[in-house]
This record gives C-alpha cells, structure tokens and sequence, in this order.
C-alpha cells in the first residue's frame, strides 16, 4: 500500500495559484526527490504533506489517514512525518538532547528515561555521539541540521520530508548531511526531498519528480529524468543547475 | 582672528571646565551648608530612622513591588496572548484594556482601587490587595505589548518545527515559543520593574497603618516628626538601592541577549 497519495492538491496565496493539481504517490521505502526552479511551489507542495499549509482543494493521505479531512487530529496525524528545514528550526533555547526529548515526552508520553535513550540512538546514528550538552548556537550548521534529523527520527515517523536540507550550509557540511540522509534511505526510510543536490537525486533517487509552475512537468526514475528528460522545461532547468556559469564543459 | 583646530580644541575644553568651576565655586559659597546640612543630611534625625526605614518601609516598597509585578506579568502574558488570537474580540478587548491603562495615569488607577471600587461593589481590600491590584493592572498593560513584541520576535521557524513535531498549538506556544520569547524580552522586563518600583508609591494615597508604610509615606510621615528632609534623603536612597543593581541588571541582560543573537547569526552565515 501507499504511504502517501496526493491528488488534485491546489493552493493559492492570494491571487498567486502556486499549486496547480498535484498528484503522487510514494511507494513505502521509496525515496522521492523533488527538483524544480525557485518558486515552482516545491515547498508549498511539502508543507502541504504534513498541512502546516492548508490545501485549498484536493486530498492528502499518509499511511491511510486523510489528513485533509477536517475531523482528523492533526497534532496525532502529524507525528507520522518527520520534517527537516532548510534552516534547521532547532528549538535555541534548548540543550541537543532536549531538542530530541521534548517531543517524546510532551506529545509521545514517553518517560524521561526512555525518551533520552531514543534520543542517544539517534544522536549517534547522525554522529554526534556526545553532543548532547551542546546549545544549539555552539554547533556548526551541518551538525544543527544533523541533530535537526535526528529530532525528526526520534518520533519514529513513517515517512521523513527534507526540504533543501542542505541550501543553507557551506559547502564543506553538506557531505556530511547528505551521508546521513542516504544512510537513512539505505535503512528503508520512506522520504520525500526536496533538493538541489542533483548527485544525491541520481544516485538515491528513486522517482524524481521535476516541478515548475506548480505542476509536475515529469517524472520517473532518475535516470529517466535527470539522465534523459523528454521535457522541454526540463532540459532547460537542467541545463542551468548541471552547468551553471555556462560554458561548455 | 584665525585659530587652528588644537588651539579652537583647548579654547572649548577651557571654557567648559570654568563653566563647572564657576557653578561649584557659587554653590559653595552662596549656598549655606549648614542649613542644607541640617535640612537635608541630619545625622541624628537620621539615626532615628533606624531600623523602621529598612525593616518595615524598604522590605514593604519590595513586597508591593514584587507582587505587583507578578501579577502584571501573568496578566500581561494573557494580554499578549489575546493580542495574538485569532478571535477578533479578544483582540478588541486587549486593545482597549492596553490603551486605556497606558494612556490613564497610575495615580488615577490607585484612587479608583482605594476608594472607588470598595464603594461600587461593597467589597473592602486589605492595603496589599490594593497596591498589588493598581500596580498590577497599570504594569500589565505596558508588559502586555512587550511581551506581544517578544512572542513575535521567535522566528516562525520554531513554531513550525514543534506542529511538525506533533505539538498542538498550545503546548508548542508553551513549551517553545513563549521561553523564547521571556528571554528576549528580560531586559525590557527588568526596566517596568523599575517603574513599578516608584509607582509603588502611590500607595501613600490610601490611609496605611503603620506596619503598611513604604518608603514614600514613611518618608513623609518621619519628616513631620523630625521636623528635616532626612528621612526624604533616606528613602531616596533606600529607592536607589532597588533601582540601581536593577537598571546593571537590565543591561547586563542586554548585552548578553545581544552576544547571543550574534553568535546565532555567526552559526548561520
Ligand atoms: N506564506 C506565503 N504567502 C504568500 N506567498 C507565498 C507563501 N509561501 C510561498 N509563497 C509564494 O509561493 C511561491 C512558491 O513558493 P515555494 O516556497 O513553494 O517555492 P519553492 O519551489 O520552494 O522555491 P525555492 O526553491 O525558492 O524554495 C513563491 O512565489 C512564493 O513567494
Ligand atoms: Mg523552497
């Protein structure tokens, strides 16, 4: 069965339509990579997935529960889908380990004990084994984002959204962060990315899914997409993310 | 005639100074120190003061103050909060209730404490309920809107990040939002604990017994005895004594709220 099935989404803000009738379906273990221009709505459509954005018209479904119906709990629905932000969005005021134990406790009841052993396993998983003391502020940006996951993985998701996990990061960090994330799909993780890093989309990718004008243009398996797009507005946008200062390589 | 820059330097420097030299030279001989003395900074009517000054009006001014302002606290949390809401008539009331006790003075708000509404609804308040009521309602107002400014000064990021997490919109505002926002808004805190401090006393207004008095009324009513402005001078400093390590404080915080955004910001470029 599907983990997720999206279909006929809208969204507007305003006048501006910026989800044009999304359909998709991931598969449980797919790992679902979303490229596109700025401002194709990619992030609106992931933000829709776990309604910190209300669709304006179509259906949401995670693991069977309609989470666009009206009468669903969405604080319960939402524990299903972990989120991962572009710029992180660790609670400052909190040490790594209570960014990663508060959740587990406030809304999973978990005890304290068992909340921080969850929390050392996922630290760890992520490497940052003895972080646990650190703020927030003390850690460089790749380990915020890591520790941003491992936030997420502690509430035992079905299903884990990225958006631009690593647009915020000097270029050095990424590595380390993409490693985490493909570790994560290695172990079966369902995701749903949104990313710039073509490398990643290739080579973990298993549908690719290209957006532009709050539509998908095309989508497939990478290399489909990215290796042969059929897609006019494809090619183009590829063009320009795979060579960007122009020349010819 | 023509004067280079150092000399036109020295010209305003020198005047400057005889300026101040020529105020205290008038001051100390045209003013007669020993009146001032005696008006002022009489040692023996001083003595008298002790320990009453400490024990019962300094300990008091804080009680009031203290308690006063965690009431305003709570209530201006509140206020904040209905700031913020969705529904537009607790908006409406917010705003009402923060215009008019901003815009009212203090002195008004203790009168109507102490005798208007013991009056309108037959109902008769212990001195402490009263002062902590005025200041209370007074503080909450100012606090209200700092607060509010606080609330949305949290990025809306970690808002997100706790719904993402399954938090409802309560929990999230209490166990993430909120702390924040207290942090940024301590410096600002400390300082309406600090007018909160002098506002207190009004409550010089109300027929206090003696046990009540604060600094205020005891440095009125020792004055009447003494037959000196010491116990003025007394309860002045008294005054400072709270104000002073308060206001240190505030910027203390100030500097390190500040640092620590900066730090942030370091992380993230
Ligand atoms: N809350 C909002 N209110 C108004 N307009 C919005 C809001 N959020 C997004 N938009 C607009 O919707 C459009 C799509 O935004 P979205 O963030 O989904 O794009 P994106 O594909 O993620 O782009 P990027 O690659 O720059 O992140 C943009 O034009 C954006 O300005
Ligand atoms: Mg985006």
């Amino acid at each position: 069965m599907s983990v997720i099935e999206i279909s006929g989404l809208h969204k507007a803000f305003g006048s501006l339509e910026v989800l044009r009738g999304i359909d998709l379906t991931v598969e449980r273990g797919d790992v679902v990579c979303i490229i596109g221009p700025s401002g194709s709505g990619k992030s609106t459509l992931l933000r829709c997935v776990n309604l910190l954005e209300q669709p304006d018209s179509g259906k949401v479904v995670v693991d069977g529960t309609e989470l666009t119906d009206p009468d669903v709990d969405i604080d319960k629905a939402r524990r299903r889908l972990g989120m991962v932000f572009q710029s992180f969005n660790l609670f400052n005021h909190l040490t790594v380990l209570d960014n990663l134990t508060i959740a587990q406790r406030k809304v999973l009841g978990r005890s304290r004990d068992e909340a921080e052993r969850i929390a050392k396993q996922n630290l760890e998983k992520v490497g940052l084994a003895g972080r646990e003391r650190s703020m927030p502020s003390q850690l460089s940006g790749g380990q915020q984002q890591r520790a941003a996951i491992a936030r997420a993985l502690s509430m035992d998701p079905q299903v884990m959204l990225f958006d631009e996990p690593t647009s915020a990061l000097d270029p050095e960090l990424v590595g380390d962060v993409l490693g985490v994330m493909r570790a994560l799909a290695d172990e079966g993780m369902t995701m749903l990315v949104v990313t710039h890093e073509m490398q990643f989309a290739r080579e973990v990718a298993d549908t690719v899914l290209f957006m532009d004008g709050g539509v998908v243009v095309e989508q497939g398996p990478p290399a489909q997409v990215i290796g042969a797009p059929t897609q006019e507005r494809t090619r183009t946008f590829l063009a320009r993310v795979l060579n960007p200062t122009g020349d010819n390589p | 005639m023509a004067l280079t820059r150092r000399q036109r330097r020295t010209a305003v420097r020198g005047t400057q100074y005889g300026v101040l030299v020529a105020a205290v030279l008038v001051l100390v001989f045209a003013a007669n120190w020993g009146d001032i003395q005696r008006g002022f900074f009489d040692l023996n009517a001083a003595k008298q003061l002790f320990p009453d000054v400490l024990t019962i009006a300094l300990v008091n001014t804080v009680k009031y103050t203290v308690l006063g302002f965690v009431f305003g606290l709570l209530l201006g949390l509140v206020l904040a909060l209905m700031r913020l809401s969705s529904v537009p008539p607790y908006r409406w009331l917010a705003t009402v209730y923060i215009e008019f006790f901003r815009g009212v003075p203090a002195l008004l708000v203790f009168l109507a404490f102490g005798f208007g509404v013991p009056i309108a609804f037959h109902v008769r308040f212990t001195t402490l309920s009263t002062v902590v009521a005025a200041l209370g309602l007074v503080g909450a107002a100012y606090m209200a809107e700092t607060i509010r400014a606080g609330i949305q000064a949290v990025p809306k990021g970690q808002l997100e990040a706790a719904r993402s997490l399954g938090m409802s919109q309560f929990r999230a505002m209490v166990s993430i939002v909120i702390p924040q926002a207290f942090r940024i808004v301590l410096p600002p805190l400390t300082n309406e604990l600090i007018l909160l401090a002098k506002d207190s006393s009004l409550v010089y207004l109300l027929g206090l017994t003696g046990s009540e008095y604060e600094l205020t009324k005891y440095g009125r009513d020792a004055m009447n005895t003494v037959q000196s402005m010491t116990p003025l001078v007394a309860a002045g400093l008294c005054y400072l004594i709270i104000t002073i390590p308060l206001s240190y404080l505030s910027r203390y915080l100030e500097r390190r709220t500040s640092g620590e955004s900066k730090r942030g910001l370091e992380v993230l470029s």
